[in-house]
């Protein structure tokens, strides 16, 4: 179903031939957002567990955090949210939050410190997914109810180490942080599950929306909270269909069924180009497109076929033709948006220039695997460089398979050549330099995730460190240079090559206005969104 | 007595059935290299995280102890949780299931208030004017994608004439309107009195119903005219013709009645066929239906919920089974 070209050629055939009649056009309520969106990836809305994409989209809106980003001001950085103030001690290890006053939950209950402490107390404790953005500190389910404490309207995090205020605040702004109406959850409690079960369908925040309704793969209905502290939405409610074809979405959009379509393929987001009722908003998002070279293969993990392979993969081109609008060329592991990224961009399609670094290095036959979900991006991606490595004499196997299949062989550490994405888990840099550029046991049996693991690549003690390191810089110009310097060292050696970053084309109704879909460090946020 | 024992065997069938269906999806689900943890814990997850879930799961355990515990569950009415929805099995099915109900009845009946007249009128008139077109219309509807042909009578019907409602149930501001009592909202849109709500599902339900009710029109008008022309061949009818009874007689009220027994089989199972839910046209028309949800479920691994609908839809084919059974007694009498 992924390759629906005829189709398509049918679809835009038929689409001229009856384009001159004209059709209804209807409009959504004013006081209401209605977008069309895949949404099928969620699988629970409790912010102790939600890690999908669309789960933190509505997760975001239904509660807030300590701290918050602005994905519309990123420059502004970290801001005070429920806490409204916060100071660190003289060791570092140390952080006090003071809590704003008279901020209520949906409920009505009042946001408390102690609310605040148990939210993080019962995350890690659950062990879902995100936990391990808060284990990062040195909280664990045995010691978090010592290290994560409340004392009147302050909340008190007690690190294991010295970290730098803004990785500690940064993850702190991911949905994992997000601050839990405790009387309302512990109501629902079943057994020893701090109630995940109810609140994976319910919602207990105090966010500037309320949930509604969710119905799986079908919708989800959110209802502005009038109360809200920093002033009730614009929107009183934002529907959120599930539609799964672009050529759907694109439907609804233009017949102002719905005001934003965030699915469409590039194809329908030209079709959709001459229509002056709609618009579309190219936002970059953190996602970055990879390709990861196994140095348990032989042949990959020669230094000298690392390097070639870096110029055996045609940037400009995908970026011109299949990937246009939805990716743009970026070469370095933290994506732009990031504290520390960096703009450099220092290699390009240059056939001559692989051919001789593996003369040089006496390399002029070999066969390799690649392993690609079955995503026609990934399989256009592979067939490019098959189609580059054959003219240096280098034979490319791509197998196709689904998206579980891939992951399984992956994480087995069994994919020789792997095209995919990353998207960042937390607002912090470290998020993708722990993944890309940190693999302190490169055992089979280590039991990691990172990518670095994954591609059996021993990262180097020094890059190891440094990465450490640089979680603990107090100075955040300090830090900022020190991860130029490791994406630098990074790009002359590393075999995990990253390759773009990912644009979201977002198209909306002409009167859609402040909308995003959360830069490159966060999601979806609803309540600054206006209708004119 | 005799009615005693054929309902006892009936409901043994009923049993049996269900528990093979079950034990073969089971194990099929359990061998599919598709790892349902993973959904669970994410691609993040340690090692560590990933142990606790299977575990927590029950996936340490042998295949037989796992499916015996699943009975165990399901016979106290507990279809577990959804790890690809999050919500209880049940809760699903009540959602989902109701969805294809009505996308299926609605195309069943186009299917057969138009393929069955289609099929004996070509089987009267063969190789006449009628026939031809009836060929015609069933192989385009045999043959034609129904991906395809849905994404055109959208682009015709909702984008360019606007004569219905565009892709889902509903339109967005009669969602959540009407009281859910049935779950189709055809009937509780009625069930309330509320008209503008049942004209907008209608508007909805019509372009999907109507590709639906093509493909079995196809089939159904083809079954019947071969049924047709093998009974307008019998002796019987020649006799009837002699004797001098009208055409229209001697096709309706001899041939047709005939071939009624067949027929509602071939319904029965064109029908069948749709409450499994037709997954490509719910995609198209992002109609939450079970086909939708069993397939997203199988991809995920999220066995509760394969095995949850495969309950609802074999205790269909079972429950469709029975009724043409006993439909069979109505219409001939020779049937025992």
């Amino acid at each position: 179903m992924q390759n629906r070209f005829p189709l398509r050629v049918l679809m835009l055939a038929s689409a001229v031939m009856l384009a001159p009649a004209s059709a209804t056009w209807a409009e959504t309520p004013a006081d209401t957002l209605v977008i069309a969106h895949q949404i099928d990836d969620i699988i629970s809305l409790d912010p102790g567990q939600s890690f999908e994409f669309s789960g933190q989209d509505v997760v975001r809106n239904l509660y807030d955090r300590l701290v918050d980003i602005d994905p519309l001001d990123l420059a502004a950085g970290i801001k005070p949210s429920l806490a409204e103030s916060w100071e660190v001690s003289e060791d570092g290890r140390t952080i006090t939050l003071t809590m704003r006053e008279g901020v209520t939950f949906h409920s009505g209950n009042p946001v408390r410190a102690e609310d605040a402490a148990w939210s993080l107390q019962r995350a890690v404790k659950l062990n879902k997914s995100p936990a391990f953005i808060l284990n990062q500190f040195g909280f664990t389910a045995e010691n978090v109810d010592e290290r994560v404490t409340f004392d009147g309207n302050r909340l008190v995090l007690q690190l294991d180490q010295p970290y730098a205020q803004s990785y500690v605040l940064n993850c702190l702004a991911s949905e994992v942080g997000s601050v839990v109406d405790k009387e309302t959850v512990m109501a629902h409690a079943e057994g020893e599950d701090f109630g995940n079960a109810w609140l994976s369908t319910n919602d207990a925040g105090s966010g500037p929306f309320t949930l509604a309704a969710w119905r799986p793969n079908e919708a989800v209905q959110l209802t502005a909270n009038p109360d809200y502290w920093q002033g009730a939405p614009a929107m009183a409610r934002v529907i959120v269909r599930h539609v799964q074809e672009s050529s759907a979405q694109r439907l609804l959009l233009e017949q102002g069924d719905v005001d934003v379509a965030r699915n469409l393929t590039p194809t329908d987001v030209e079709g959709i180009a001459g229509n002056d009722r709609l618009k579309v908003m190219d936002e970059l998002r953190g996602r970055i497109l990879y390709m990861g070279l196994s140095q348990k293969d032989p042949l990959l993990s020669r230094p000298e076929m690392v390097e070639a392979m870096k110029y055996l993969i045609d940037y400009a081109g995908m970026e011109s033709s299949f990937l246009k609008g939805q990716w743009k060329v970026h070469q370095n592991f933290l994506p732009e948006g990031y504290l520390g990224a960096s703009d450099e961009n220092p290699w390009t399609y240059d056939i001559e220039k692989a051919r001789q670094i593996l003369s040089d290095a006496g390399i002029t036959s070999g066969t390799v695997k690649t392993v690609v979900r079955d995503i026609r991006e990934y399989v256009d991606a592979a067939q490019t460089l098959q189609a580059a490595m054959a003219q240096v004499g280098l034979t490319l196997e791509i197998q196709q398979m689904t998206g579980a299949q891939v992951l399984d062989a992956y994480r087995a550490r069994q994919v020789p050549i792997f095209i995919g994405e990353w998207g960042p888990d937390y607002a912090d840099p470290h998020t993708n330099a722990s993944t890309f550029a940190h693999n302190p046991n490169n055992a089979d049996d280590a039991g990691l995730s990172q990518l670095a693991w994954r591609n059996s690549w021993a990262v180097p003690d020094e890059m190891n460190r440094a990465v450490e390191a640089a979680t603990l810089e107090g100075d955040t110009d300090k830090r900022v240079q020190m991860y130029l310097d490791i994406q630098k060292q990074y790009r002359e050696i590393a075999p995990i090559i990253p390759m773009f970053q990912k644009i979201e084309q977002v198209a909306m109704q002409q009167n859609v206005q402040n909308w995003t879909s959360g830069g490159s460090v966060s999601s979806v946020l609803y309540r600054q969104v206006t209708k004119e | 007595m005799r009615l005693g024992r054929r309902l006892a065997g009936l409901g043994l069938s009923l049993v049996l059935t269900l528990l093979g269906l079950l034990l073969v999806t089971f194990v099929i689900g359990r061998v599919m290299p598709i790892d349902p943890v993973l959904k669970v814990v994410g691609e993040r997850a340690t090692q560590a995280q990933y142990d606790a879930a299977f575990q927590a799961m029950g996936l340490d355990k042998p295949i037989w102890q796992q499916f015996l515990r699943y009975m165990a569950e399901v016979l106290q009415g507990d279809f577990g949780r959804s790890i690809s929805t999050g919500h209880p099995v049940a809760q699903d099915l009540r959602r989902v299931f109701p969805a294809t109900v009505e996308l299926a009845t609605l195309g069943t009946l186009i299917g057969v208030c138009v393929g069955v007249p289609l099929g004996v009128v070509a089987a009267a008139r063969r190789g006449g004017w009628i026939d031809q077109i009836a060929r015609v219309v069933a192989l385009v509807g045999y043959s034609m994608p129904i991906f395809w042909l849905g994404l055109m009578g959208l682009l015709l019907f909702y984008g360019i004439l606007g004569w219905v409602g565009g892709p889902g149930r509903q339109g967005i501001i009669y969602d959540g309107m009407v009281p859910t009592v049935t779950g189709l909202i055809l009937v509780d849109s009625l069930v309330a009195g509320n008209w503008a709500a049942f004209r907008d599902a209608f508007s909805h339900i019509v372009l999907p119903a109507s590709l639906l009710g093509y493909f079995s029109l196809a089939y159904i008008s083809r079954m019947t005219r071969s049924f047709m022309l093998e009974q307008l061949s019998a002796e019987y009818v020649v006799t009837a013709r002699v004797k001098g009874l009208s055409e229209r007689r001697v096709i309706w009220g001899h041939a047709f009645r005939n071939i009624l027994v067949p027929l509602i089989t071939v319904i029965a199972l064109s029908f069948g066929s749709l409450l499994e839910g037709s997954v490509l046209t719910e995609i198209v028309f992002s109609w939450p239906g079970i086909g939708q949800y069993i397939t997203k479920a199988l991809l995920a691994g999220d066995m509760n919920a394969v095995l949850g609908g495969t309950v609802v839809v074999g205790t269909c084919f079972v429950a469709l089974n029975l009724l043409s059974d006993i439909l069979y007694r109505l219409l001939d009498p020779r049937a025992t």
